[in-house]
C-alpha cells in the first residue's frame, strides 16, 4: 500500500518486470520457440527443476498475445479417459499452489464447475465421466435439478424451455485463473534463473543437419542451439511445415466475449455441450462466455456476428434476466483442433525437436502440467509418463485419447 | 458462398467438407500411409481446394479459399476437378 501511495506521488516509472531487450546470443542449450504460457512455464521448469538456464524463448509478438490472451481461464480435471484425468488432475494441483510457487498472485479462484445436462446421451455421458473420475480419486459427481438449484440458484431450470436441464457433472475444483498472471508469473521467474525472453522475435527458419535440429533462423539472426521446442498454439503446423512434418491439426478459429461488469450473481462456472456455451463471472463481475469452434478452418482471429447470436439464444435461455446486458469485448483464438481432441505433446521425427501442440480448446488449464511434462521430455529426451499418452506418434499406431465427450464444447 | 447450383447463399447454409485429396487404395496401403490419409492434415495457411456441402439442396462442390484471409475465390461443380488450376493438397 505504501509502495503503491510512493509510486503514485513520485509519478516515477514502477521497476521493469523482466529485464531490458538484449541481443540474441549466437547460441542457447535450449530454444523455446512461443512465449505463450506453455512455452514460459517450460522454460521455468527447465531452469528451476533440471538447471538448464541457457535457454531462450523467442516471442513474434509480445508476450503471452496469443491463445494466452484468448481463453476464458477454466481449470477442471473432469474429464473422460483415465490418460486425460490423470493429465489435467496434476494440472490442478499445479495451480493451486502456484500463486505461492511463482510467488505472484494469479487470482486463483475455485468455483465448482457445472456441465450440464439436456438430453440422455449427455446424462450417460456425465455419468461415465464421474465414474472414471471418482476411479482416479477426482471430485466428480452427477447431480440433479434440485441440487443445481442449490448449486446455481440463478440457473433457469424450467421444464418450458427448449432444452430443459435433466442434470450436470458437477466438479468442485473446477476453476478460474488470471490468465495475464499466469504467464507473467512464469516469466518473471524463469527470467531470473537464467532465461532470456526475446519478444517481436520471429522463426523464418529451422535448421536440421542429418535428421538433427542444430539451430532457428529468425528476423534477428541466426541462432544455433542444442534443442528445440514448439509451442505456437494455432500455428503449429505452418512451423512444423518449416521443421519438415505434418501434424493432425487443423487450424480453427474459437471465439469468446466478455459482457459489461455486474455485482456478483454466479458462483460456479456453467457449461453445457448441448447449447456449446460456458460462462463464468470473473472477479471484475464481468461475464465471461465462450461456445462452441468455427465452422471451417481459418487462419484469423476475426469475430462474427453469427457466433454471438448462436451463443447469446442459448444464453438467454439459461439466464433470461440478462437480456439487456450488452458485450464489452470479443475475441478470437486459433486452436490446433485435434481429431481426438486430446493434445500432441512429446518427440517429433526430427531429431532434439520437440513439439507442445494440438491445446485446441483445452490449451490454459494444461499450462503449468504442459510446463513440467515438456520440462522433462527435453531434459531427458524421454517423454514425461503424464504426456507418454499424447505422443504424435499415437496416430500412426491408432492409439487416439477420445476426449471429444469432455475436452470440447464444439461437438 | 457462391454456390454453383444455388447462387450466392449465406455462409450458414453450407458444410465445410475437408480439403480435396485423393485416397490412396485400401487393399494396398500400409497401415501407416492410411493412418496419415486418416488424420494427418497440411493445414495450408493460403489457398486451398475444398470441398463444401449446400446443406438445404444437398448438393457438394468445390471452393478454392484462403484460409488466411477467408476469401472465396472460385467455386465450380466437382466435375470440374480435373480442369482446376490450384494443385491438390492434402
Amino acid at each position: 500500500m505504501f509502495e503503491l501511495l510512493k509510486r503514485g506521488l513520485s509519478g516515477g516509472r514502477p521497476p521493469r518486470q523482466l529485464p531490458a531487450p538484449r541481443p540474441l546470443k549466437p547460441s542457447y542449450d535450449v530454444v523455446i520457440i512461443g512465449g505463450g504460457g506453455h512455452g514460459l512455464a517450460c522454460a521455468y521448469y527447465l531452469a528451476r527443476t533440471f538447471g538448464i538456464t541457457k535457454v531462450a524463448v523467442l516471442e513474434k509478438g509480445w508476450l503471452a498475445s496469443g491463445n494466452t490472451a484468448r481463453n476464458t481461464t477454466i481449470v477442471r480435471s473432469n474429464y473422460l479417459t483415465p490418460d486425460g484425468v490423470r493429465f489435467y488432475d496434476e494440472s490442478v494441483r499445479l495451480f493451486r499452489n502456484l500463486s505461492h510457487e511463482l510467488d505472484f498472485n494469479i487470482m486463483y479462484g475455485e468455483r465448482g464447475h457445472l456441465t450440464l445436462a439436456h438430453t440422455d446421451a449427455a446424462m450417460r455421458t456425465a455419468r461415465w465421466r464421474a465414474e472414471v473420475n471418482q476411479h482416479l480419486g477426482v471430485d466428480s459427481s452427477l447431480v440433479y435439478p434440485d441440487e443445481i438449484a442449490r448449486l446455481c440458484p440463478e440457473l433457469n431450470l424450467s421444464e418450458d424451455v427448449r432444452y430443459p436441464i435433466l442434470g450436470a457433472l458437477y466438479h468442485p475444483p473446477g476453476s478460474i485463473a488470471r490468465h495475464d498472471a499466469v504467464a507473467w508469473g512464469y516469466a518473471q521467474r524463469a527470467a531470473e534463473l537464467g532465461v532470456e525472453i526475446h519478444t517481436h522475435t520471429e522463426v523464418t527458419g529451422i535448421d536440421i543437419q542429418n535428421g538433427r535440429v542444430v539451430g532457428v533462423k529468425t528476423n534477428r539472426g541466426d541462432i544455433a542451439c542444442g534443442k528445440v521446442m514448439q509451442a505456437v498454439a494455432g500455428m503449429s503446423s505452418e512451423l512444423a511445415r518449416l521443421a519438415g512434418f505434418r501434424l493432425p491439426i487443423r487450424t480453427i478459429p474459437l471465439q469468446a466475449c466478455v459482457s459489461e461488469a455486474v455485482k456478483p450473481f454466479l458462483d460456479p462456472i456453467i457449461v453445457s455441450g448441448s447449447l456449446h456455451i460456458y460462462v463464468s463471472q470473473s472477479a471484475r463481475g464481468e461475464l465471461v462466455m465462450g461456445g462452441s469452434t468455427d465452422p471451417y478452418p481459418l487462419y484469423s482471429t476475426r469475430s462474427t456476428l453469427e457466433f454471438k447470436e448462436d451463443l447469446m439464444m442459448h444464453m438467454l435461455e439459461l439466464f433470461p434476466f440478462i437480456g439487456r446486458l450488452r458485450v464489452l469485448r470479443q475475441w478470437a483464438g486459433m486452436a490446433d483442433m485435434t481429431p481426438d481432441f486430446s493434445p500432441v505433446m512429446g518427440l517429433t521425427p526430427v531429431e532434439n525437436y520437440y513439439i507442445d501442440a494440438g491445446w485446441g480448446t483445452w490449451g490454459f488449464k494444461a499450462t503449468p502440467v504442459s510446463g513440467t511434462c515438456m520440462a522433462e521430455t527435453i531434459a531427458t529426451g524421454k517423454p514425461h509418463r503424464l504426456c507418454a499418452p499424447f505422443s504424435l506418434e499415437r496416430f500412426y499406431n491408432y492409439a487416439q485419447v477420445g476426449e471429444k465427450g469432455a475436452a470440447s464444447v464444439g461437438h | 458462398m457462391p454456390c454453383p447450383l444455388n447462387g450466392p447463399r449465406n455462409i450458414a447454409e453450407f458444410v465445410y467438407g475437408g480439403v480435396v485429396g485423393a485416397a490412396p487404395d485400401p487393399a494396398s496401403v500400409d497401415d501407416r500411409a492410411w493412418a496419415e490419409y486418416l488424420f494427418i492434415e497440411s493445414n495450408t495457411r493460403g489457398v486451398v481446394r475444398e470441398w463444401w456441402f449446400h446443406a438445404p439442396t444437398a448438393y457438394w462442390f468445390i471452393a478454392e479459399r484462403d484460409t488466411a484471409t477467408d476469401e472465396i475465390l472460385k467455386t465450380y461443380p466437382a466435375s470440374e476437378l480435373g480442369k482446376a488450376s490450384v494443385e491438390s493438397d492434402a
